[in-house]
């Protein structure tokens, strides 16, 4: 087993499924020669062509509307929006598009493509570099939405993102880039496309979080040590469509709910889950469920961005609030 | 080469028939069989047909919104006639006459504007597109589709068709330059029916034709007359050559006119002249196309009058069938999103079930 990062990991998977399968292609801006501005794909120009790691013209549009035709004439896209803030020239292609054709068609045509874009705060980035985006894609009929935070996640999300049919978003938070490492198995693995993963187990109150959150929520829970709350934590994996079946279980077990994501809070992924944990363990709940969002206001530029983003401390902060509600 | 003979910087113009039916240059009168002129012939009276019968459906409250082809139906046949069935037909919407020669059946074109996105289920085979609505972007759809051609050795071309309103679109530029940087096997027809809705020609672009653009991209460009199908033939059939021997794509633009209104909820009258109608309706398609098949011995005025008939009866039954059984079932509406309904959206449709959904 090698030790990769998640950057290393997503790179390994790519190269692992474009070796397997010659109809996958690798398109977006910088993606080739030089990797992308991230080197996520680096080197797999160099050993796949131009042809299969393509450097298109800067333009969103056609980076994902060429992928719906594409994968329409029996290629496999990988699509690279360079910033998940630059790809709103692209999100028509997206929305109209990709996320109707097979429905549209009656099914004649699906759409076995994925689209990746780092998203998130916290690397001290440009305006539009650090926007947490998820519900402009999970609200969408037709589109699916993962998110990794871990190596292991990020190979086996990539690899069933491939795999899937359909138009699977993959969001590559970029604070974890190269944050930290852990061991990830060679063989060619998937890890399921809706499916959360409890992290641990607790008997108090459920945590869920996802991506560049879910190491901050293990550094809350650290400092929660000398507190005797028991915290089942779990990462979503998956948006859209996300586990309500594990999520809705552990609220059971604990009575309690907190929901923590960088995305902006009104409207935001939380107030969907806390929506369905109202209707489904309304009876079970000892404590209002609760959500920590982003603030709702435009994610500030590097020097004012601390303001905005959230902390374990905040984190730990809520958990307790709840606990003692 | 007829791009560079009829140049757009030139403000050249492609013309084989005149709008009286005569060859204009004998030259360039393209050797197609009897039976592909007649068919591309019948073609055209069928969609003028069945377009005239949709207009008189939705006025009779049968048929909803609806967008006529009246006046254009030579660029979409004169295109169709020149392309291989393997090749791939990527519509805006409003190009019913090249689908049905295309092979798409009428029943089905239909049922798309009776409301039933069953219209658009097109047999695999038949290598059309379903109907795209926001302008522009199936361009890239067509960079994208010749792009899997190219790199898969596929010996096809991909047709996209935009108006002239969809000039001014980003995605057209998006789509038409990837088309150029790659070199692929794509042709993008704009049909320039001088009006976007109400907007005229002259608001979308300040150059003089909009086959100019192509010089931007590095692509050859052609203007044609847009109503005469043999010219739209031989510019389709020289791009389709070119984009087959690795020359890249072509961006045609086939002046013509929209006789109708944009759409059944459009009133054409406040923004377009009578005189400008009547000097394009003298340059009617059907009215030059027909000559020319007279004067050949292929075609003639009493066999015209028999086939509008049986193309009227045709549309008459095809429509009764199609208010027949063209409600959407129940399922349909949920099971075509994913391969595998997500669990959530499986309750949504069991619950809608249970409360009388059919």
């Amino acid at each position: 087993m090698a030790v990769m990062t998640i950057l290393g990991a997503i790179n390994h998977t790519l190269d692992q499924q474009m070796e397997k399968d010659d109809s996958i292609v690798l398109l977006g801006e910088d993606v080739g020669f030089e990797g992308g501005v991230f080197r996520v794909t680096k080197g797999l120009q160099q050993k796949y062509g131009k042809d299969r790691s393509i450097d298109t013209p800067l333009a969103e549009a056609a980076i994902i509307g060429s992928s719906v035709g594409m994968a329409m004439n029996g290629l496999k896209p990988i699509a690279e929006m360079q910033f998940s803030g630059f790809m709103f020239d692209g999100y028509n292609q997206l929305v109209s598009h990709a996320a109707r054709m097979r429905n549209r068609s009656r099914g004649t045509y699906h759409l076995p493509m994925v689209v990746r874009m780092p998203y998130g705060g916290g690397i001290r980035a440009l305006e539009h570099h650090s926007e947490s985006l998820e519900v402009l894609f999970a609200h969408i009929p037709g589109l699916k939405l993962v998110i990794p935070s871990t190596p292991y996640d990020a190979k086996g999300l990539m690899a069933a993102a491939i795999a899937d049919p359909d138009p699977v978003i993959y969001f590559e938070p970029k604070r974890l880039y190269r944050a930290f490492k852990q061991e990830v198995p060679e063989k060619d693995y998937k890890v399921d496309i809706g499916k959360a993963r409890v992290v641990q187990k607790g008997e108090d109150i459920t945590v869920v979080a996802w991506g560049a959150l879910m190491p901050e929520a293990q550094k809350a829970i650290k400092l929660l040590e000398d507190e005797n709350i028991s915290v089942e934590l779990i990462d979503l994996r998956t948006i859209a469509p996300w586990d309500r079946e594990t999520v809705v279980e552990s609220v059971k077990k604990t009575g309690r709910f907190l929901v923590v994501h960088e995305a902006y809070t009104s409207f935001g992924p939380g107030a969907e889950m806390i929506s369905v944990i109202n209707e489904q363990a309304f009876l079970y709940l000892e404590a209002p469920p609760t959500r920590l969002g982003g603030a709702d206001i435009t994610i500030p530029l590097p020097k004012g961005e601390h303001h905005f983003i959230i902390k374990p401390e905040h984190i730990a902060e809520k958990i307790k609030e709840v606990v003692k509600f | 080469m007829l791009t560079t003979k009829f140049d757009p910087l030139k403000d050249k113009m492609l013309q084989v028939l005149d709008p009286k039916g005569k060859i204009v240059d004998a030259k360039l009168e393209p050797k197609i069989d009897d039976e592909t002129l007649v068919k591309m012939y019948e073609t055209m009276l069928l969609g003028r047909t069945a377009d005239t019968k949709a207009l008189q459906y939705q006025r009779q409250g049968r048929m909803l919104t609806y967008a006529p082809i009246k006046g254009q139906e030579a660029v979409q046949v004169g295109v169709a006639a020149a392309l291989e069935k393997q090749d791939w037909f990527v519509p805006a919407f409003r190009e019913m006459a090249g689908m049905l020669y295309k092979g798409a059946p009428l029943k089905q074109l239909y049922l798309y504007w009776y409301g039933n996105e069953e219209g658009n289920h097109f047999d695999e085979e038949l290598r059309i597109l379903p109907i795209s609505v926001p302008i522009g972007s199936q361009i890239n759809h067509a960079a994208g589709i010749a792009y899997a051609s190219k790199m898969q050795k596929k010996e096809e071309v991909t047709v996209a068709f935009v108006g002239d309103g969809g000039t001014s679109h980003g995605e057209f530029h998006e789509g038409v330059n990837f088309g150029a940087v790659f070199g692929l096997p794509m042709v993008t027809v704009i049909q320039n029916n001088q009006f976007a809705i109400s907007t005229p020609r002259s608001v979308q672009s300040k150059a003089k034709n909009l086959a100019s653009k192509a010089i931007g991209y590095g692509i050859p460009g052609i203007v044609v007359d847009g109503n005469d199908p043999l010219a739209m033939y031989i510019a389709m059939e020289e791009a389709r050559k070119r984009a087959i021997k690795g020359d890249g794509p072509t961006l045609i633009e086939a002046m013509t006119y929209r006789l109708g209104p944009h759409t059944t909820s459009d009133d054409p009258t406040i923004y377009r002249k009578d005189e400008e109608l009547k000097e394009w309706e003298a340059k009617d398609p059907l009215i030059r196309f027909k000559k020319y098949l007279i004067d050949k011995d292929l075609w003639s005025e009493e066999k015209d009058e028999e086939k509008i008939k049986e193309f009227t009866d045709y549309s008459n039954k095809i429509f009764k069938e199609v208010e027949a059984t063209g409600l959407v079932p129940f399922d349909d509406v949920f099971k075509y999103h994913y391969e595998t309904m997500p669990k959530h959206v499986e309750e949504q449709y069991k619950r809608m079930k249970e409360k009388g959904g059919e």
